[in-house]
């Protein structure tokens, strides 16, 4: 009778079912099948995909890596609340390291406009979330763990990363630069 | 009527009446799929060089 | 056997027990969401960047304890209160082991008030997701353990209520659909709470130095499989009131048991899967993993969405039509109630819910898009439309309901009842929406000072668009609208019960805002008769071999926005830089 009493037949499964569901059931299904393929299809003819390749790691080991690349690669500093953060222009194609921790972004970086970038990603403490600004991209940044994208940018200008998961008290001042030169 | 009765339920709808069954689906499909598949995906990652 | 009531006015059964049970969790439910509430005021007036209400630690705070008020401790409160209504009143049944049932909801209450001191303590503001390796206080996992326990109870319970409804034969065949639909509920919210023990024990014994550490993947995976999935419980618990209202309010019957109820089956195989939404944008967890969980392995569970939705406005179309309002697509929509709360707030709520709440969680949930939404304003966006335009504006009207027939009150203000879904919709609608655009500006949700005034002052400077800004004003003025509209609510249901005339035997109230009687005769624990279905003669009423047209059109319209939407988004995609 109603949906809040008993099916008033028995045997409800056979009871034909309406023209307008049967088409809206179909037209609904059809269209979640090409939501569904989307995914798979940009991974092969898209260019945003995220690459799957993520290490173990440790912050110890983690932050070596980002001290060795700092060292080598540094071509200037910005002084930020008077502390010198370097600047690093790694080559085009080689693996660069960025890590997150309480609460900036370190190094900052320095791209070349059309190059591809292995950018590494991790954290030092706690989860911190990279949301490049305002090209718009957000990655989850996790302790212990080391992310791989390969990226290309092709804009120029300064872009900042803002954190966007959630750190602590000092969250909302926990900023970072990459450059971008033509 | 009468031969309604005695006609056998459709499996599908026995199915939709066993409730405690569909609790066993419904616990069984995430646990597997989301969280048994996910944790084999995090414990195999492998470690950074 | 004078343990029982059958209200005058519908002609439903209420176990005493069961009624009292009911009462307890709706009224908890309803301090929650008072709570809740008040926060979200001081929230909505932090992030309006005009005001900027209160300081930073206070905000993360305050942001801390809206999140699990409002999400978890008031709508899993109400829905306790639904599973016991669906079980004990729907089967007229007596309710399972009331015993056990109190000492659930007194554990639920513990454990609410536990992880409330605990947060405002202010050691542990660290958001309701409180990720590791951010530690809370012990009791502030604690709280939320026998919290979830308590919830697990009332779930034994409903299904217990079911194991004797069946046994002492109170109803013949089936379940109801509603009862179904709660059933669906009830096993979501079985997985949901497993999770978040598997994760909030562990959490717990780490907080008390037990354990040396929590891994913060594994973390975040288990825990969204509580997260997600207590969302997915709320939209089940949501879909099932439909069905109720439009039973209630139009003596609607299901357009097809068969579809209605597979669309739940599909629910209890797949919308769970979904925590995987919030894992797109992690690492190490494949794309094959992430595209079979995030899409309800093949958005099997979106398709069961998108058949209610088009089966309860038709199931209400029908019996419309049926009254006679045949007159076009729409006449039946236009002749609806709309000054009873009970059925505006519900349509308000299917509406939003579709178009903007639907929509929007399938786009962001799609692998690749993710990357241009994760973590923005744009989620909490997402899930206002979700959590608050779905289930608890559907929640408000079923509470119009359930004082005059539960509590046996009459309401206070009717006049402002009429007006308080729209108002409380609209506040909210603005809400969602400019929360969602400035989010696709790229502002960061949990977020105290999108302004970064401290990082400018060391030397870093970044501003968002001039446009991000206004549209964090309208947030800001949605928050006042929509916490006058909330804070109205409490009002008139608070109100109704202590000062409300008192209804015993009197019908009344419920004919003023139009509902159908039911007949009290449909339960018995005899043998209902088979009834042929109705189906034969509906088809008069509509047009073109359809029973619905009106309702149709609707869909069709959801479908082309939809469309629409979510290829926009693949093209806003494609234009942020490459990566692979
Ligand atoms: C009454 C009007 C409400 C207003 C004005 C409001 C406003 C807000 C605002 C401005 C945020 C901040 C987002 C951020 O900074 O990231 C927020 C977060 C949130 N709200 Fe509401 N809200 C309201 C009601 C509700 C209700 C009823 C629920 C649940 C049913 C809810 C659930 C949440 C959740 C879960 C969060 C996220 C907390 C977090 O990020 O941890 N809100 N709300
Ligand atoms: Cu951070
Ligand atoms: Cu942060």
């Amino acid at each position: 009778m109603s949906a809040i009493l008993p099916p008033s037949e028995l045997i409800w499964w056979k009871t034909p079912i309406g023209k307008e569901e049967i088409i809206w059931i179909v037209l609904a299904l059809t269209w979640c099948m090409i939501m569904f393929a989307m995914m798979p299809i940009w991974h092969i003819y898209g260019k945003q995909n995220l690459s799957n390749e993520a290490y173990k790691t440790t912050p110890v080991q983690y932050e070596a890596k980002v001290t060795a690349m700092v060292e080598q690669h540094t071509i200037r500093t910005q002084s930020v609340g008077g502390v010198n953060v370097p600047v690093v222009a790694p080559p085009a194609g080689s693996d660069v390291y960025m890590l997150g921790r309480l609460w900036s972004w370190y190094p900052m970086l320095e791209f070349k406009k059309g190059e591809s970038y292995r950018l590494h990603l991790s954290s030092l403490d706690w989860q911190h979330g990279f949301s490049l600004q305002p090209i718009n991209i957000n990655l989850q940044v996790v302790p212990e763990y080391e992310m791989v994208i390969t990226i290309t940018p092709d804009t120029s200008g300064e872009f900042t990363i803002v954190c966007n998961e959630y750190c602590g008290i000092l969250h909302h001042t926990m900023l970072g630069k990459i450059y971008v030169t033509e | 009527m009468s031969e309604e009765k005695e006609e056998r339920v459709p499996a599908m709808q026995r199915l939709l009446d066993n409730h405690f069954l569909l609790l066993f689906i419904g616990v069984t499909m995430p646990t597997v799929f989301y969280i048994l598949w996910g944790v084999m995906e995090i414990v195999s990652i492998p470690i950074a060089k | 056997m004078s343990k029982y009531r059958i209200c005058p006015d519908t002609g439903l059964y209420f176990d005493r027990s069961g009624e009292g049970l009911m009462k307890a969790n709706a009224v908890a439910g309803a301090v929650a969401l008072l709570v809740g509430g008040i926060l979200a005021l001081l929230v909505g007036l932090t992030r309006w960047p005009a005001i900027h209400y209160l300081g930073a630690s206070d905000f993360y705070m305050v942001l801390t304890a809206h999140g699990i008020n409002a999400l978890i401790f008031w709508l899993i409160f109400f829905e306790i209160a639904i599973l016991y209504f669906a079980s004990s009143t729907l089967l007229r049944c007596r309710l399972a082991t009331p015993r056990w049932a109190w000492a659930g909801f007194a554990l639920m209450l513990i454990g609410a008030v536990m992880t409330n001191v605990a947060i405002f303590q202010g050691n542990s503001s660290v958001m309701m997701t409180s990720y590791a390796p951010m530690e809370a206080a012990p009791h502030f996992y604690l709280g939320m353990i026998l919290f979830a326990v308590g919830a697990l109870i009332g779930c034994f319970v409903f299904l217990g209520t079911l194991v004797i409804a069946k046994e002492e034969k109170t109803y013949h065949g089936s379940i109801p659909l509603v009862t179904f639909g709660a059933l669906t509920a009830c096993i979501i919210a079985v997985f949901t709470i497993a999770s978040g023990a598997i994760i909030l024990i562990p959490s717990f014994l780490w907080s008390v130095g037990l354990i040396g550490q929590i891994d913060a993947l594994m973390y975040r995976v288990i825990w969204w499989g509580m997260g997600h999935s207590s969302q997915q419980l709320n939209v089940a618990a949501q879909v099932s009131v439909w069905y109720a209202v439009a039973a209630i309010v139009f003596g609607a019957k299901p357009m097809s048991e068969k579809v209605s109820r597979t669309a739940f089956l599909l629910y209890i195989f797949f919308l769970q899967l979904a925590s995987a939404h919030h894992i797109l944008a992690d690492p190490g967890v494949s794309s094959t993993w992430k595209i079979f969980n995030t899409s309800y392995a093949m958005y099997l569970a979106v398709l069961a969405s998108m058949i209610h939705g088009l089966t309860v406005p038709g199931s209400m179309e029908v019996a419309q039509r049926k009254k006679g309002f045949t007159n076009g697509l729409f006449e039946w929509l236009r002749k609806a109630p709309w000054g009873n709360p009970v059925f505006s707030g519900i349509f308000l709520s299917i509406i939003t819910f579709g178009f903007l709440g639907g929509i929007t969680g399938v786009v962001m949930g799609t692998e690749q898009i993710n990357l241009i939404i994760h973590n923005t304003f744009y989620v909490p966006g997402h899930f206002h439309a979700t959590v608050v335009l779905g289930t608890t504006l559907t929640f408000m009207a079923l509470t119009y309901f359930l004082i005059p027939v539960l509590f046996r009150r009459e309401i206070i203000m009717p006049g402002l009842a009429k007006w308080q879904p729209y108002l409380f919709a609209g506040g909210m609608t603005i809400l969602a929406i400019f929360m969602m655009g400035a989010g696709t500006l790229g502002v960061p949700r949990r977020h105290w000072d999108v302004g970064f005034a401290q990082a400018a002052e060391m030397g870093l400077k970044f501003e968002f668009p001039g446009s991000a800004e206004m549209m964090l004003g309208l947030v800001g003025i949605g928050s006042v609208i929509a916490v006058i509209g909330g804070a109205l609510y409490l009002v008139i249901t608070v109100g109704s019960l202590l000062f409300g005339k008192k209804l015993e035997e009197s019908a009344g109230l419920m004919q003023s805002f139009g509902f159908a009687t039911l007949a009290p005769s449909c339960y018995t624990s005899e043998k209902i008769e088979p009834v042929k279905g109705p189906a034969a003669d509906l088809e008069e009423h509509g047009s073109a071999g359809f029973e619905a047209p009106g309702t149709f059109i609707l869909a069709m319209l959801l479908l082309v926005t939809f469309v629409v939407y979510y290829f926009i988004n693949w093209k806003y995609l494609s234009s942020v830089w490459p990566m692979g």
